[in-house]
Formats: C-alpha cells, structure tokens, sequence
C-alpha cells in the first residue's frame, strides 16, 4: 500500500499540503494473467481484492467497460441488510453484513458504514402476520431482528404519518438493527485501492468484443477494445449485461435485465435516521449523509437496457413516499436516476460455472447487489482460484434451475420484484 | 414514459398497460428433457436491442397484443394482433 489513511496521515497531509498519492494507479492491460474478471463494479473490484488476500493470486486483472464503479455500485440506494427468509440466503447475506461490519479497518478506508437500522412497515393485518413469520425465521437463522408496534415505529420515525386517516395506515413494523447504509463508492474505492497495493491490475475502458476460446472450446482469454488478453480463468461480474457477455461466449443465462431507478430530494437537515421500507407503496427512504431524502421502489416493469428510469414509474414512488411523509412534500426533485439489474426467477444470486469451461459467472443479485459485495466477491474469488464452489454459494449454481431446487426469495425484501 | 399505440384504442400513456415478457415463447411437448424445461420456464430472450414482448392494454380495452421495441433506445418498431405473423417472420 502506498501510503496508510489515519488521523496522522491527514494531520500531515494538512500541514504540508500538494503531498497526495492517487489512491490506485490506472494500467495497460498486460498480454496474459491467471484470472481476468470483467467487471469494474463492486463485485468484479472486491473479487479481485480477496483472490489476492485469501488466495495468494495476484497476476489478476480487472477490466472494466466504462469507470470503476459507474454501474449499479453507483446507482444504488446504498442499503446493507440480511433480513432475508430462506436459511441459504440468510447464511449468504449475513455473512455480507459481517464483512461490512470491519470492511473499513480491513480495507484501510472509510466507507462510512452506518447501522441505523432497517424498518419494513406493517400497513395491515397481513403485513403483521407476514412480519412475524419473517422475524421467526431471521431469529432461527441468528440474525437479529425485532418487531415494533405501532407506537415504537411512531416514536423512533416522527415524520411518518401514523394517524387513523393516513392513506396506508401502519400497524407496527418489522426492524434489523444491524441493517443500515453505507458510502457505495466507497466500497468500490476501498476494494479497488486495496486490491491494487496488492498488485492487481485495474483496467478502465476496455469493453470486452469477445471471449478466446482453446481447441476444447473452453475459455482461454479475452477480445477487448485494448486487445487481446490470455487468461487461465476469466469470471464475469458484469450485473445488468451479463446476458449480453454469454452470448459472446454462446450460452443463455436464466436473466432478464430491468432498469432500477432511484431519486434524491434537495438536502435538508437531519430528518430521518434509520431506513424506512414500505412494503404496500413499494418504496424504500432514508437520508444521505448529505441531508438529500434517498427514494426508491419497484422495478420498470419491461426489459430494459437504458440507464434512465420511466417517469410512470418515478411519479409512483414519489406517490408512494408522500403518502408516508406529508411533510417531504415540499422538497424538489434533485436528481433521478436508473441502473441495469439482473432479474433472476427466484430473486436468488448465481455464483457459478457456466457451460463453458473456464468461464465462471457472478450475476442474478437484481435489485440487491450493493449489500451482497463483500460476499459476492469473497465466494466468486474461492470459485476462480480453486474452481469449487464455496460453502456459502454451493446452493446458488445455475444447476438449481434445472433441478428445480429454487431458492424463492422473491417477497423477502417486501417490494415486488 | 412510453406511448403505446393500442391496435384497438390508439395511441395511450404506459400506465395503461401492462408488460407480459417476450412473446412466440412455444411450451415444449410432454417429451421435454429436466433442461429443455428450465429453459422454457426461465430462460427468456433478453438482447441489447429489438425485443419482441407482449403487452396488454389492462386499463383500457383489456386486449394483449405484441410489440418490438428497442430495449436500449425504448423506440416501438412494430405492434402488431396476437396471432399475427411479425413483419420479419
């Protein structure tokens, strides 16, 4: 590492200014690495990081497209949880959760992790039973979690409008403590500096063209606008195109890709100091360090490789928080945005070898990456260097399609989608 | 926001409709192996580019119909009855 971030390194740093370093240093493609991962995103940049930490590879390379980190990892409402039903998912999340927990100290970066809580609302009696069934479930896999009535929901989010005439009136709600928000670029800043200090390439507009293959047809490197790149083992991490990348590499994949928008409001003072999910208005908020009010809801509904959202869709997500907090009604509109996610059938991530050999594949988070990245990168970097998959990704292979053994999360995150 | 043209009732706003996934998906016979299956269950046609979809107009007629549209550029190159033949079948 080239130099250490600490209270010292800026008090330095403050007296004797024009002394900075660049965090990572961009760099020309070499003809040949072990692993390439295409991919610049969270994912792609924290795979790279834990082959090198936990596995000793550093002849690894990340090729990205576009910008470290302009995909979903910056597009994102930047929500970490685990509240998830299905033990397998639990298990895979709250592992996520832990990592981010010490993410900082073990990437010597800041990435202003903030557990402030996650509170899925109860607007009816169905809700609360769901709630509660959810809670049990969280309790049998470890996880914390608590359920709130309704006068604990009403003390701990003043600003929500819990009156009997409120048009989605709430009953109690379901709360992770542990659940919370944190810097997303960041996340792909810190994994980024960390994995270069450990001598991994990162390679910044280099669009893979096509996939090399060897005379058993198995994968053997990559096309790329930068030329050609031999590699051992290449993994995608690439989210909302990674159907696009399989069929370069003459596979289908059991994705479709959707557009995700999110919103902020103008900044205001603190307001709201936890993350409020509604499950009926299918809306999320929170408030960014900032002061902006962070919004966000379903899916557009149609296949979509746009990264802009419908304005259909934004009018009812802005319905939707309104009808929560009246009073966020008269905030402006600062920016609205969208990113590609990768939708899969059962809501469940694939972390897989794929039908061609060689070829490995991160993808199928959909509306939920940013919280799965240390997980997603900490499995995916066991597959690539060993070729076996991890204990904790062993249930989320492309063969559970095939064999039916889906692993239905579709409604643990209370939103349709 | 997206203006569909309804073969029955014209041009509309997207609130109107609802998307059905891609459209001339055949179910395989009896005879299908575990994998052909999967793949009609759970693969479907995803491209950067022309997608053939069904759509339906729910708050309207009621009626489905099926439409290309790019996926990248959302621009409808052609909308056309369930039932009938695409213009590049």
């Amino acid at each position: 590492m080239k130099s250490r971030y600490s209270a010292l390194a800026l008090l330095k740093a403050a007296m004797f200014p024009g002394g900075g370093t660049p965090a990572w240093t961009e760099c020309e493609p070499k003809t040949r690495y072990d692993i390439v991962i295409v991919g610049g995103g969270g994912h792609g940049l924290a795979t790279a990081y834990y082959l090198a930490s936990n596995h000793g590879l550093r002849n690894v390379a990340v090729i990205e497209r576009g910008w470290i980190g302009g995909g979903n990892t910056g597009r994102n409402t930047t929500v970490v949880r685990s509240n998830y039903l299905y033990p397998e998912s639990a298990r895979l999340y709250d592992f996520s959760l832990k990592r981010y927990e010490t993410l900082g100290r073990d990437l010597n970066f800041n990435i202003m992790l903030s557990q402030r809580g996650l509170m899925l609302l109860a607007h009816s009696r169905h809700d609360l039973e769901t709630h509660a069934r959810s809670a049990n479930a969280m309790w049998m896999n470890g996880i914390d979690a608590e359920l709130l009535s309704r006068e604990e929901v009403a003390s701990r989010v003043p600003l929500l409008d819990v009156s009997a005439g409120a048009r989605f009136p709430v009953l109690g709600g379901l709360n992770q403590r542990r659940a919370g928000t944190a810097r997303h670029d960041a996340v792909a800043w810190g994994y980024a500096r960390a994995a270069h200090s450990l001598g991994i390439d990162i390679v910044q507009n280099c669009e893979v063209k096509g996939f090399l293959k060897g005379g058993n047809g198995g994968v053997c490197g990559v096309d790329t606008t930068r030329g050609r790149i031999a590699a051992e083992r290449v993994g995608i991490a690439a989210a909302g195109q990674s159907t696009v990348l399989a069929a370069l590499a003459g596979f289908q994949l059991p994705i479709t890709s959707y557009a995700l928008q999110a919103m902020v409001s103008e900044p205001v003072k603190p307001c709201l100091d936890t993350v409020v999910l509604s499950g009926a208005t299918g809306t999320y908020v929170s408030q960014s360090d900032k002061g902006e009010m962070v919004m966000r809801g379903a899916l557009d509904f149609y296949a979509s490789y746009a990264q802009r959202g419908s304005i259909a869709v934004g009018q009812n997500v802005i319905g939707g928080v309104i009808s929560l907090f009246p009073a966020l009604g008269h905030l402006a509109l600062l920016r609205q945005w969208a990113g590609i996610v990768d939708v899969v059938h059962d809501s469940s991530p694939i972390i897989s070898g794929t039908p061609v050999e060689n070829l490995y594949i991160n993808c199928g988070w959909g509306t939920g990456g940013f919280k799965a990245i240390p997980v997603g990168g900490w499995t995916f970097a066991h597959l690539l260097a060993t070729g076996a998959s991890h204990e904790l990704a062993e249930p989320f292979q492309l063969q559970r399609f095939t064999s039916g053994r889906l692993i239905d999360e579709a409604a643990a995150s209370g939103i349709a989608h | 926001m997206l203006q569909i043209e309804c073969p029955w009732c014209g041009l509309r706003d997207e609130p109107e409709f609802s998307y059905g996934g891609p459209s001339h998906v055949t179910r395989p016979t009896q005879e299908v192996s575990d994998a052909g299956w999967a793949e009609y269950l759970f693969t479907r046609a995803n491209p950067k580019g022309v997608l053939r979809e069904r759509w339906r107009h729910t708050f309207g007629c009621g009626q489905w119909f099926n439409l290309a549209r790019d996926t990248v550029t959302h621009r409808i190159v052609e909308i056309y009855r369930m039932g009938d033949a695409s213009s590049d079948e």
